[in-house]
Order: C-alpha cells, then sequence, then structure tokens
C-alpha cells in the first residue's frame, strides 16, 4: 500500500460526525401500517377530519400502487410493516421558550449545530427543527409575524391556518403522483409550512433541520411553501441521522407554489447517513420535491448537495406555467463506498418564454453508482421555451460508476434545448502536482472536488456554502485510490 | 545540499535510472542534458517523488536528510520544488486558492507565520512581475486556458512564492518564444542566490545562454556519463552526443 493510499483509506474511514443517538423519551405507535395506524397518527396530532380523510385517501391508493423500479438503483425489499411510522420526543405541554425544551433536545440540536438561541439573531436565519416525526422549535415565529410571513411546523399550519393549507396540500404533488409520496400523504408527521404574503421579502433564511433519531422508525416530513405574488424567500434544509446498521426510511415530500412574480430559492444540504464502508445501515432517501410557477415572471431555483444517504432518490422539479417564468437546478450529488444515488429534474414547460437551467455535477467514489436522470419536456403551447442542461462526471477510481439519462420531449418547434455532458477523473497527474506543492492528497482531492463544483456551490447562501465544502472534502477525502 | 549516490529507477518493471552520482551545492546552477529518452525528466520525478516511479537501489541525501523516504509533500515543504514540463490543469480551483494553501504549508515548514489576506495579496503580486505575469492570472484556474508560454511562467511565478532550497526545472524552456525565453531566465536568474540550488533539465543550449550553469552534465541510459564546465553545453550544441555515447552504445 503506498503512502497515498494509506493516507486515503485514513480519511475514508473517518467516522460520520453526526452519528450520534440522544437517549431521549419517545413516545412510538406500534410498528406496521394500517388504516388505525393512519388513524392514530391523525388523532395524536389534533387533527381535523379534512386531513384525516386526506390521509385516508392517500392511504387507500397507496394499497394499490406498485414500487417504482425503473431507476438505476439496487433497492432491497422492504418491509413497509417492520416500521413505525410515529415516533416523537415525549411531549409536555406547549412550549413557551427554548428553556422549556427538553435540554437533552436542545443539546442533540447543539451538536448539530444548529443555533436555536441567541446565536439565531446573529445568523439571521430562522429555523424549524424536526426531530423524527415532530416539529421541536420554530425560531423567530414572532419577527416573521409581523411582516405577515408564517413560517410554523405542518401540524400548527393545520389547525392554524387551515385554509392556507387545504388550498395548496397536494396541489402540486397529489398523493397520487408516486407511491412514496401516497405513502408521505397517508403517514407523515410534520414538516414545513412557509407563506409569504403578496409583496413581502423574507428578510432571512428560512431554514429546517431534520433529525432522524429514533430506532426503526421511518421519518416522513412535509413541506410546502407558498410564495404569493411578487414574494421572495430563500429556504434552506438540512438532514442528519445517527448511525444504526439499519437502513431507515426517509419519504418526503416538498411542495413549492410560486405566484406571479414571486421568486423562491430552495437549498438543499443532505446529509443523511450514508452507511458504512461496507454499506451496511444509512438511510434510503426518497423524496419527492415538486414546485411550480403559477404566475408570468415567477422563478424557482433548487440548490442540492447530497452527500449522505445509502440510497437516493429524488427529482426536484419545476413546474413552468407562467409565461416568462424560470426553472433553476444546480446539484452536486456524491456517493463514496456502497452509496447510490440516482437524482436529477424535470423540467415542464407550459408557458411562453419559459426558461430553465439544470447543472449537475455527479461526484462517484468507492464503489457507489450514481446517476443524473432528468426531464426536460416542452408542451405545444410552450413558444419560445429555452432550455439549458449540463451534467458533468466526476470518477473517483475505478471501481464506481456514473449515468446520465436525460430525456426530452420537445412538442414545439420554436424551443431551443441544449444538453451537455462531461465525464472526468481526478488524475494522478493532478495529485502529484499539488502534492508538489506542499499540497498534501486529503487537501489536493478537497481542492479539486470543489473546484469542480464551484458552480453549484456558489448557488447556496454564503454560510452554508461553506459548510458544504466542508463536507464535500469530508465525504470524499480517502476516496483516490 | 543534495547528495545523489547510485540511483536506479524503473517503471513498470523497465530500469530507467542505472546509477546516478551528483553532487549539488548551495548557489550552484547545475545543467542535465542529454539525448531523448536517456532519464532525464525522470530524475527530476523521482528526486520529487512520483511515485509512478519505484527506486530500486541508491541512497539520496537532500539538506542531510533521507530524501527517499520523504513523502511527495514533505519533500516540497522542506523546499524542493519541481518547475514540470507539461504543467497541469486543476479546473475550478483558482489559482490565487491554490497558491494560498501552497505557500501556507511552505511557510508552516520554515516556521514562519501564515501570511494575512493582505500579505499574501501583495506577495503574489510581487512574485507574478518577476516573471511578468499578468495578476489577473490568479483568478483563474489553474493552468486552465493558459497559453503555452503562460504555464511556463506559471510555473517560476510558483517557484518564487515557494521560496525553494532546490529547484528542478523540467524543460522549462521548451515550447517558449524567444521573449518568453528570455523572461523565464530572467526570472530564475533573480531568484538565484547562496542559499539555493537550480538544476536545468534541457535540450539545448540556448538557455545557458540566459541562465549560465557552473556544471553541465551529459545523461545518457539512465547514467551521468560526462560532466564539464559551461563550455561543455556549447561543444555538445555543435558537435552533438555521438562522439560521447559511441562508447555507450549497445
Amino acid at each position: 500500500m503506498s503512502e497515498q493510499d494509506k493516507i486515503l483509506s485514513e480519511v475514508t474511514s473517518k467516522e460520520y460526525e453526526y452519528g450520534f443517538v440522544t437517549d431521549i423519551e419517545t413516545e412510538t405507535l406500534p410498528k406496521g401500517l394500517s388504516e388505525d395506524i393512519v388513524r392514530q397518527i391523525s388523532a395524536l396530532k389534533g387533527e381535523p377530519e379534512w386531513m384525516l380523510n386526506y390521509r385516508l385517501e392517500a392511504y387507500r391508493k397507496w394499497l394499490t400502487m406498485p414500487l417504482p423500479e425503473w431507476a438505476h438503483l439496487r433497492i432491497p425489499p422492504i418491509d413497509f410493516q417492520d416500521i413505525i411510522y410515529f415516533a416523537a420526543p415525549k411531549k409536555e405541554a406547549d412550549k413557551k421558550s427554548m428553556d422549556e425544551v427538553d435540554p437533552k433536545l436542545r443539546e442533540t440540536f447543539d451538536k448539530l449545530g444548529i443555533p436555536l438561541e441567541e446565536q439565531m439573531a446573529l445568523a439571521g436565519v430562522a429555523v424549524d427543527a424536526v426531530m423524527d416525526s415532530v416539529s421541536v422549535k420554530t425560531t423567530f415565529r414572532e419577527t416573521l409575524a409581523e411582516k405577515g410571513i408564517v413560517f410554523c411546523s405542518m401540524s400548527e399550519a393545520i389547525r392554524e391556518y387551515p385554509e392556507l393549507v387545504r388550498k395548496y396540500l397536494g396541489s402540486v404533488v397529489p398523493y397520487g403522483d408516486n407511491f412514496y409520496s401516497a405513502l408521505n400523504a397517508a403517514v407523515f408527521s410534520d414538516g414545513s409550512f412557509c407563506y409569504i404574503p403578496k409583496g413581502v421579502r423574507c428578510p432571512m433564511e428560512l431554514s429546517t433541520y431534520f433529525r432522524i433519531n429514533a430506532a426503526g422508525t421511518g421519518q416522513f416530513e412535509r413541506t410546502l411553501i407558498v410564495a404569493d405574488e411578487g414574494a421572495y424567500v430563500s429556504y434552506l434544509e438540512g438532514c442528519t441521522a445517527p448511525m444504526r446498521d439499519e437502513n431507515q426510511l426517509h419519504a418526503a415530500v416538498v411542495e413549492i407554489i410560486v405566484e406571479k412574480d414571486a421568486e423562491v430559492k430552495y437549498s438543499t444540504v443532505q446529509n443523511w447517513y450514508p452507511g458504512d464502508a461496507e454499506g451496511r445501515g444509512g438511510i434510503y432517501n426518497f423524496v419527492t420535491k415538486r414546485g411550480i410557477c403559477r404566475g408570468d415572471n415567477a422563478r424557482l431555483s433548487w440548490t442540492q448537495v447530497e452527500t449522505g444517504s445509502a440510497i437516493t432518490w429524488k427529482y426536484p422539479s419545476c413546474i413552468l406555467k407562467g409565461d416568462n417564468s424560470v426553472g433553476e437546478f444546480y446539484s452536486v450529488a456524491l456517493t463514496n463506498n456502497y452509496q447510490q444515488a440516482d437524482t436529477g429534474t424535470k423540467m415542464i414547460h407550459i408557458g411562453k418564454n419559459t426558461r430553465s437551467r439544470i447543472v449537475s455535477k455527479g461526484i462517484s467514489a468507492g464503489k457507489s453508482e450514481n446517476s443524473y436522470r432528468g426531464l426536460v419536456k416542452v408542451v405545444p403551447a410552450a413558444e419560445g421555451a429555452r432550455n439549458y442542461s449540463q451534467c458533468d462526471s466526476l470518477l473517483i477510481g475505478d471501481k464506481c460508476g456514473a449515468h446520465t439519462f436525460p430525456y426530452i420531449d420537445c412538442q414545439n418547434p420554436s424551443a431551443v434545448v441544449e444538453h451537455e455532458a462531461t465525464t472526468s477523473k481526478i488524475s494522478d497527474d493532478q495529485l502529484f502536482y499539488c502534492n508538489q506543492r506542499g499540497i498534501s492528497t486529503e487537501e489536493a482531492v478537497g481542492l479539486i472536488v470543489n473546484g469542480y463544483a464551484k458552480e453549484v456551490l456558489a448557488k447556496l447562501p454564503m454560510e452554508f456554502a461553506v459548510e458544504a465544502q466542508k463536507l464535500l472534502s469530508i465525504s470524499l477525502e480517502g476516496s483516490v485510490g | 545540499m543534495l547528495k545523489v549516490k547510485n540511483l536506479h529507477a524503473s517503471v513498470d518493471g523497465k530500469e530507467i535510472l542505472r546509477g546516478i552520482n551528483c553532487e549539488v551545492k548551495a548557489g550552484e546552477v547545475h545543467a542535465i542534458m542529454g539525448p531523448n529518452g536517456s532519464g532525464k525528466s525522470t530524475f527530476a520525478s523521482v528526486l520529487a517523488g512520483n511515485e509512478k516511479f519505484e527506486v530500486t537501489s541508491g541512497e539520496v541525501e537532500y539538506d542531510g536528510k533521507d530524501l527517499l523516504s520523504m513523502s511527495i509533500e514533505e519533500r516540497a515543504r522542506e523546499g524542493l520544488f519541481l518547475g514540470f514540463q507539461y504543467p497541469v490543469e486543476i479546473p475550478g480551483v483558482s489559482m490565487a486558492n491554490f497558491m494560498k494553501l501552497a505557500v501556507a504549508e511552505r511557510r508552516k515548514a520554515q516556521g514562519l507565520e501564515p501570511l494575512t489576506a493582505g500579505g499574501m495579496l501583495k506577495y503574489m503580486r510581487e512574485k507574478a512581475a518577476v516573471v511578468e505575469l499578468d495578476s489577473k492570472l490568479m483568478n483563474r484556474a489553474v493552468n486552465e486556458g493558459f497559453s503555452g508560454g503562460e504555464k511556463k511562467k506559471n510555473e517560476i511565478f510558483q517557484m518564487a512564492m515557494l521560496d525553494p532550497r532546490l529547484s528542478l526545472l523540467d524543460e522549462t524552456d521548451s515550447g517558449l518564444d524567444i521573449d518568453a525565453l528570455r523572461i523565464v531566465a530572467t526570472g530564475v536568474n533573480r531568484l538565484r542566490s547562496e542559499n539555493n540550488a537550480t538544476v536545468l533539465i534541457t535540450h539545448y543550449q540556448r538557455l545557458l545562454d540566459y541562465i549560465v550553469p557552473d556544471y553541465v552534465h551529459v545523461l545518457y541510459k539512465g547514467r551521468i556519463i560526462y560532466s564539464g564546465g559551461k563550455e561543455l553545453a556549447l561543444k555538445l550544441e555543435k558537435e552533438g552526443y555521438d562522439w560521447l555515447i559511441a562508447d555507450y552504445k549497445e
């Protein structure tokens, strides 16, 4: 083993930083899924009847749906009756201030580096933190409320803003959309809700952190973001989970509605536990994310940095309905060891002069498989639609795979659709060059990968871009052989 | 500063260096010449620690240390610099960022404090001027889209930044027009001092008009077969290598 290989293997075996478990009492429902469980979840959350009915319809639909098997993924059979669908940190009465939140919970979020308290004011970030299935605390609500912005947990939104939730929930991702969206609609436990009223520019980044803690549980969050006419919001979600040798299911749904002249930027730094170096454990991340630019001149931008999860199945998409609306997708998906990712986007051009841009940077290392899958669809009415796609793959080592599956369905002759793709490797020559300048292999890999992903990282809010850069380096170091 | 004793190295089982002996002292400039395929670039790569080559026997002492037991980056941090014949492109990584890391490592090894952001900027501008390199290049990715001349100037710029003890310049003159050659040579001359040494690997006497060496060695079939003063280069230019290598042909 050369010195380089040694360094590499050392860094690869670097432990997942967020792999701790918080010893906290949780309230769980028994394993398995049935109509009764769906009713219990709804009852535990004190939901109105319309919500229960929605869940039940979704559940019945789910029973009839087949598992999606078209992705370039090897998914071991999942026993849906062996999953706990609801787990919550044991709850007392409603909390009025941070002091009343269970100290152990707060410790967890401190470890995650989530500044739930005074730092928040400095950081200027409003956070909703979801542990297992329940939203723990939403910060900055009052400040936001002054502007008429609603930012709260989904459970609260169902209770306090039922008319908004009823209007928009399932309007972009109907429960019947796919197997996992139906499952999510039936059992989703919490998530974030955000409403920016007409003409309001949200003064701070909104952010949600998701954390799976309890063993044997699935996590099913539901996020709904509505930007009314002329509104603007930038939203970030982050995710971590403890290290366990079993696989845990995460099936979230995110819906975004962008009205006329409004803009939403949605950024994800996904760092679910990826499993160990032998491929044991890790999160199955099966997520449906979709937004619609409903009005003219609306803009929706997805930015994702995906480094975690054993398996990722995720295609944040834009429906460009309003004329002149713009959809963007910027993605860095990194897989190492035995991770598998099948991710990409869909851009559906419906309105006139709609534009979309796709920049996807896949990085595969170890024995991982990394696929880009994307659809650009231009319907006959979408006069003057324009798309530009760029899909790059970076291979590290010779045991991983990178795949690109671009689908183009163009039904309007005035549309212009462009696709570019490249595949490259980190070469020994590049590493030698860096080493010869005194830069260690570890640093060099981080440098090269961050350089490769720069175009996407630049789209993240500043403070998270720094986080993401570190994350990329940590997840990859040691994968060059 | 550098003592090479009976150095043998091979690639894929094929022996390229077959017993090199030489000594370089501080303040000296050595030129290594020789026909194509004689092992000149391999010699430089092996000294820098390129793992493509396997050292099969021999010893190399660098500043009193066992060079062959040091990693590539340790050698670099201790002031061994290799100017590449074919500088490598690193897309997306700015020169400024690249140099920041490299200089920080070198300074750490020298026991110096890291430079402040402002200090670094000033230092970079200063050194870029040595090789008449446009400091705008600092914002571009490492060697990406650089012209042939810019790449070579960029190597000497990095040499200036890293304040090396021993510089190995591998065919830094190849592919340069006469103006670029003069600039590069002037840069190297300005960096010459009592404390450092330079080994030039070159095919042509032309470079040695600008950088005058103390010694010229002829490398052939993995061995130094002849050494002399600067006049040797002129003789080689006129008469070729045949008079030297005749005895070594197999």
